[in-house]
C-alpha cells in the first residue's frame, strides 16, 4: 500500500500518506499560468497526488466494514441496485433513472435523486456506491467549474469524463464503486460518456446501468432510433424504466426523466411506476394514452382459436 | 448460455430453443435439439444440468406415451404439464434430483387454447401467455412485456420472436448462435426457420 501511494506522490515529505497534497490546490499558480495551458494546468507542478484515509490499508479497511456478502452485520451497507439509462438521439439526449435505494433485500428509500445535475449543461447518472457517485460527481462539478475560469469556455462532455475516469482510476483497488453516465451537450452536439470505477471510459448513443439494466435495454433497444421526435424519445425513456422497476426487485418505486438540449439541461418529470403500470404518464408528450402493465394492454385479447363450426366454449374472455 | 423462449398466439404456441451444447468454455455440438415433441399436441423445451436435462425429457417422453397407449387418448396439455411438475417435484425430494427447467407448450384440441407453462427444476409451474429460461430471459421478458400479442398471427409471433433473439445476440457476451424453433397448433407440431 505505502509503495503504491509513493508511486502516485510527488510531493510527499513522509512518504506514508499525503494529505498536503490535494489541499492547496490552486495558489502556487502565477497569473501567468492561467488559461493558457490547453486544458493541462493542472500539471503544470507534476503528476497530481491522491488523498488517501489515515489507516494502513485503506482497501481493506474498507473491506472489512463494506462487505456484506461475508459479513450481514457489515457496518456500512452499499446501495447496489439501479436502474439507469442515457440515449443520445437527433433531438438531444434523454436520461432516465428509477429512485429505489436498497440495502441488501431492505428498500432503504424510494425517493432518491439518481440523476446529479453537475452545472446546467452537464448531467450525471448514479449506480453503485450512492455516496461515492454524489460526492465525486459533485467534486467533477467544482472541477468543470474550475476550467470555465481559467480557460474561458465550458469544458466539453469528453474532458469532464475524463477527469472523472482519471479520478476514479486512481482509487482502484480502493474499494469506489460507482457506474455513472457522464451526459450534456456541447460544442460537437449531445455527448454520452460511460464512466466506472474500474476506470472504464466508453463513448457511445446508448448506455443502460444497474441490476435492471437488462429489462431496460431490451424495450430500449427494440425502440430506439437516432431519428426519435423528442416526445417519442421521452416515451421511451420512460417506458424503459418502467420495464425495469416492474421485473427488477432492487429497481423501482419512481422514474425521473431529463431531456438535454442545445440550451442545457430540463427536468421533464418524476413518474410513479405503480402508477404508469395502471394509468400510463398522463398528459405528457408521448403518451400512450393507457396503463403500461402487460394485463391492461391485452385486456380482452385472447389466444383461443375455436373454429366457426365448433361450439364457442369461453371464446371471449 | 443456455437461452429457451416461448410465447402463444391467435390458436398457437411458439418453442424456441438454442442449439449449443456446451462443456466448460467449449462448445461440444451446434445443433443439438432442445425441443422434443413428447405427443402430438405437445412440446417440450428443456435445458440445466447436462445429463439430467435428456435423461429428463426421455422419462417424460415414454411416461405420457404410456398414458396414451394405456388410455387410447393423449393427456391434455394442463395434465400433461401438472404430471411433468409433480416430476420435478418428487426428484427434488430424493437423493439425486434432476435439475431441469421446462418451458411446456402443448394445443388444447378439446378446447381449442393455446397452452404454455413455465416450470424450473423446483418445480415450480406457473401458466403464462410468453416464458424464457437461461439468461436470455432478462433481456426478453420486458420486451414480450412490451409487444406480445395474445392475438398475434403466426408471423407477427415469428417476428416477436425473432426480437427475442436479436435482442440476445445483441447484448449477451455469451449469445448462442442458431435455435432451433417449433410451433403447435391445431395440426400438431412442425419445426420452423426463423
Amino acid at each position: 500500500m505505502n509503495t503504491f501511494v509513493e508511486r502516485f506522490t510527488t510531493n510527499a515529505s513522509n512518504g506514508l500518506f499525503c494529505g498536503n497534497g490535494a489541499v492547496e490546490e490552486d495558489e502556487e499558480f502565477s497569473d501567468a499560468m492561467w488559461g493558457s495551458e490547453a486544458g493541462f494546468g493542472s500539471l503544470a507542478r507534476g503528476v497530481p497526488s491522491f488523498t488517501v484515509p489515515s489507516v494502513s490499508d485503506p482497501a481493506a479497511f474498507l473491506r472489512l466494514h463494506t462487505d456484506d456478502h461475508a459479513d450481514p452485520n457489515c457496518k456500512i451497507k452499499i446501495q447496489h441496485g439501479t436502474t439507469t439509462l442515457a440515449f443520445r438521439f437527433q433531438g438531444g439526449v434523454i436520461v432516465a433513472v428509477d429512485s429505489r435505494a436498497t440495502a441488501g433485500s431492505y428498500v432503504a428509500s424510494g425517493t432518491v435523486k439518481k440523476v446529479i445535475e453537475i452545472n446546467p449543461y452537464l448531467l450525471g447518472t448514479m449506480a453503485g456506491g450512492a455516496a461515492d457517485c454524489q460526492y465525486w460527481e459533485t467534486y467533477l462539478g467544482m472541477h468543470c467549474r474550475l476550467h470555465e475560469l481559467r480557460n474561458r469556455e465550458r469544458i466539453s462532455v469528453s474532458a469532464a469524463s475524463k477527469y472523472l475516469s482519471n479520478l476514479v482510476y486512481g482509487y482502484k483497488g480502493m474499494g469506489l464503486s460507482m457506474g455513472t453516465m457522464i451526459c450534456g451537450w456541447d460544442k460537437t452536439g449531445p455527448a454520452v460518456f460511460y464512466v466506472d470505477s474500474d476506470g472504464t471510459r466508453l463513448k457511445g448513443d446508448l448506455f443502460s446501468v444497474g441490476s435492471g439494466s437488462t429489462f431496460a435495454y431490451g424495450v430500449l433497444d427494440q425502440g430506439y432510433r437516432w431519428d426519435l421526435s423528442d416526445e417519442e424519445a421521452q416515451e421511451l425513456g420512460r417506458r424503459s424504466i418502467y420495464a425495469a422497476g416492474h421485473r427488477d426487485a432492487f429497481s423501482g418505486n419512481t422514474c425521473n426523466l431529463y431531456h438535454v438540449k442545445e440550451n442545457g439541461w430540463n427536468f421533464i418529470g418524476n413518474y410513479d411506476i405503480s402508477k404508469l403500470h395502471y394509468d400510463g404518464p398522463g398528459d405528457v408528450a408521448g403518451s400512450p394514452g393507457h396503463g403500461y402493465g402487460y394485463d391492461l394492454r391485452v385486456e380482452g385479447r385472447s389466444s383461443v382459436n375455436a373454429p366457426e363450426a365448433a361450439p364457442a366454449v369461453a371464446a371471449q374472455a | 448460455m443456455e437461452t429457451s423462449f416461448a410465447l402463444t398466439g391467435k390458436g398457437y404456441v411458439i418453442v424456441a430453443a438454442d442449439t449449443t451444447a456446451a462443456r466448460s468454455i467449449v462448445k461440444m455440438k451446434v445443433d443439438e435439439d432442445k425441443i422434443k415433441e413428447i405427443s402430438p399436441h405437445l412440446l417440450m423445451a428443456y435445458s440445466g444440468e447436462p445429463g439430467d436435462t435428456v435423461q429428463f425429457a426421455e422419462f417424460v417422453e415414454r411416461n405420457i406415451r404410456l398414458y396414451q397407449i394405456r388410455n387410447l387418448y393423449p393427456l391434455r396439455p394442463s395434465a400433461a404439464a401438472s404430471w411433468i411438475r409433480r416430476s420435478l417435484a418428487d426428484s427434488l425430494r430424493s437423493r439425486s434430483p434432476y435439475s431441469v427447467n421446462l418451458l411446456v407448450g402443448g394445443y388444447d384440441t378439446a378446447t381449442h387454447e393455446p397452452k404454455l407453462y413455465w416450470i424450473d427444476y423446483l418445480g415450480t409451474q406457473v401458466d403464462v401467455p410468453f416464458g424464457a429460461h437461461g439468461y436470455g430471459s432478462y433481456f426478453a421478458l420486458s420486451l414480450l412485456d412490451r409487444y406480445h400479442d395474445p392475438e398475434a398471427s403466426l408471423e407477427e409471433g415469428l417476428a416477436t420472436l425473432k426480437r427475442c433473439v436479436d435482442e440476445v445476440a445483441k447484448r449477451l457476451v455469451v449469445s448462442p448462435g442458431r435455435y432451433k424453433v417449433k410451433v403447435v397448433d391445431k395440426d400438431g407440431v412442425r419445426e420452423v426457420e426463423i
